[in-house]
């Protein structure tokens, strides 16, 4: 089986009549979604259900997570198919937005606003008092530590603390549902690392959130379960590890640092392990790539004592993310 | 950071605005959030540094026509003093500046926030959209009217009393001067009423709004040459019947009854709520995509 296989008839379920609408009122449903941009492709039938949690959309630009996300938000009405978020539909923003925040990737503010007016008038628009807005503004700056420059203009802010007021502008309602277009774009580590932290409380308070990213590092880090996008469509989603279990086929790449890797690779060819092998660009190591990486290990201890080879490490090079999802883009027929 | 906050049970204890409030109250609350923006938007962002000198052209031009008259009989006789405001008012404040005025506010009102990419906070607020269009239809009402009221206001009386202080004391606060001042800013209103549910309509629905603007200023200039039939199709037409002083449209001008100020306030009124009607319909399906604009 191959992994797009996989992705498609057993990870992306789809949907059917079956599906209890209390059911569907806890989730985060696409059904047969498409979208289109005249002939340009957003996304393609894409049939998702997203739980509690943090979820994590992956993919490079133009993959459709944007998309996928102004879809759920109704900034973006569907082709095709209907999106549902905890039962409520994006046609009806009244009842929506009460449980849904969303933080964009649009770096724009009202001009002159400090971070406490800019979140406060959003707050009275939804029709909260002036008192509760107060409130409610203090608590969102809070949480994303920017109190101490609350009620300094936007327009001077560095790209992080800009972030952080969208962020904290997107939660300050106490949304059910949050979704995040690239939350952790233009924040330095230690931002990073509080911001993740934040997101990590939140979900294990029983919130929906779903991130896109291209920090497969951090992805693979926060998330409960991930959606990987290429081109539009969903080539496979699941839990983090579920994603590559699954994926049986999936060549395991190992770096092996050593002496003579031109020796090395002309005796591992001649066996069938390996399916793979290609020098580093620095002459001084070796990528393999074998589907039985158990056999692997052994040949490659008889061989390093017959060929007497000076190791100076042995280590797998995609035991993340990053190398599942590189490798799915790259298969044939990845389009579920 | 603060982790001990949860989500659900912080932020106040608010309850959702919308289980506390019936939905009138929510929406004229909604309502007067957005139009408090709105306006300090329109008064006093970037967009609104053109208005000024929009709105203040006839007051500049008049005040030096005031200091330094021209040896005309228009200005020498006070009774002529009428149709040369009638002129300059129609002429220049409402089939221009107004029109032109309005035009840059209300076209503003959502394609600026497009060009600004900002319009998603709004989109992605708990507001029906039909509440977002009247918030910021009546921000931007306020805006012109109050300027181009000014406008209006001062002009007349600049002329007036810029050229004949005693006799426009007493045309003023003793004849028939202050129900004609009255008369002129109710036009001006109506105007920005007409011409700000006109350009609300195409602000949303043009990308560009700048050749269908200007499709409209021609046709609204020509509406003299139009048969009475045409003439009907045209905010002026309705403008022009219920100025106190009609404006000569010159010897080519085709004639038609003015239509009666009992049929030509409701028309403008019945036009813009046709207009909601539409702009409603476009605003629930709009999309945002902020990609080439």
């Amino acid at each position: 089986m191959t992994p797009v296989e996989t992705s498609s008839t057993q990870v992306a379920t789809p949907l059917t009549e079956t599906v209890a609408s209390s059911a569907s009122d806890k989730m985060i449903v696409f059904e047969g979604v498409s979208k289109f941009y005249g002939d340009i492709l957003g996304v393609n039938r894409v049939n998702l259900q997203i739980a509690p949690g943090i979820t994590s959309l992956v993919g490079p630009n133009g993959s459709g997570k944007t998309t996928l996300m102004n879809l759920m938000t109704g900034l973006l009405k569907p082709t095709r198919g209907t999106v549902s978020v905890l039962g409520m539909s994006p046609n009806d923003p009244e009842a929506m937005f009460q449980k849904l925040g969303y933080c964009s990737q649009f770096d724009s503010f009202p001009r002159g606003a400090t971070a406490r007016e800019f979140i406060g008038f959003y707050l009275r628009v939804h029709g909260y008092t002036a008192r509760e807005s107060d409130e409610m503004t203090h608590q969102a700056l809070e949480r994303v530590s920017m109190l101490e420059a609350a009620d300094r203009k936007i327009s001077g802010y560095s790209k992080g603390m800009r972030q952080r007021v969208r962020l904290a502008q997107s939660i300050a309602h106490n949304p059910s549902v949050l979704v995040l277009d690239e939350p952790l774009n233009g924040l330095d580590p230690m931002a990073r690392a509080e911001i993740i932290r934040l997101f990590r409380q939140l979900a294990d308070a029983g919130m929906y959130l779903i991130i896109s990213s291209h920090i497969l590092h951090e992805v693979d880090m926060m998330s409960d379960s991930v959606v990987l996008l290429h081109n539009g469509y969903i080539v496979a989603e699941g839990e983090v590890h579920g994603v590559r279990d699954e994926i049986e086929e999936h060549p395991i790449q190992i770096l092996i640092r050593c002496d003579r890797p031109q020796a090395l690779a002309s005796r591992l060819f001649d066996n069938d392990y390996v399916a793979e092998a290609r020098i580093h660009d620095d002459r001084h190591g070796l990528f393999v790539k074998t589907r039985r990486p158990d056999d692997f290990y052994l040949l490659l201890n008889k061989l390093i004592t017959e060929q007497n080879l000076q190791v100076e490490s042995i280590a797998p090079v995609d035991d993340d993310l990053n190398a599942v999802y590189q490798y799915l883009i790259t298969s044939d027929g990845g389009h579920s | 950071m603060d982790s001990t906050t949860n989500m659900k049970d912080g932020a106040a204890g608010a309850s959702e605005p919308d289980q506390r409030a019936t939905s009138w109250a929510l929406w004229r609350r909604q309502t007067l959030a957005i139009m408090r923006l709105e306006i300090k938007k329109n008064f006093f962002s970037r967009r609104a540094l053109l208005l000024y000198p929009i709105a203040g052209l006839p007051i500049f031009m008049l005040s030096m026509l005031a200091l330094f008259p021209p040896d005309t009989d228009e200005m020498e006789n006070f009774g002529m003093l009428g149709q040369v405001f009638a002129a300059i008012y129609g002429g220049l404040i409402l089939r221009t500046l107004v029109f032109f005025g309005c035009a840059w506010v209300f076209m503003n009102l959502f394609r600026g926030e497009v060009v600004d990419r900002s319009l998603h906070y709004y989109f992605l607020s708990p507001v029906r959209r039909e509440v977002l269009l009247v918030g910021k239809y009546l921000s931007g009402l306020i805006a012109t009217t109050v300027l181009f009221g000014i406008t209006t206001v001062a002009s007349m009386l600049i002329l007036y009393f810029g050229i004949h202080p005693s006799e426009s004391s007493q045309y003023f606060f003793g004849g028939a001067g202050a129900s004609q001042l009255l008369s002129y800013l109710g036009v001006t209103t109506l105007a920005c009423i007409g011409y700000g549910a006109v350009f609300l309509i195409v602000g949303l629905f043009f990308r560009n709004p700048i050749i269908p603007g200007l499709l409209l200023y021609g046709w609204e200039w020509i509406n003299f040459l139009l048969p009475p039939g045409l003439k009907k199709i045209s905010v002026i037409h309705y403008l022009q019947s219920l100025v106190p002083v009609p404006m000569s449209e010159g010897p080519f001008a085709v004639l038609a009854e003015p239509t009666p100020a009992w049929i030509a306030v409701p028309s403008l009124i019945l036009f813009t709520a046709a207009v909601f009607f539409f702009a409603s319909m476009h605003i629930r399906r709009m999309e945002i995509s902020y990609a080439g604009d």
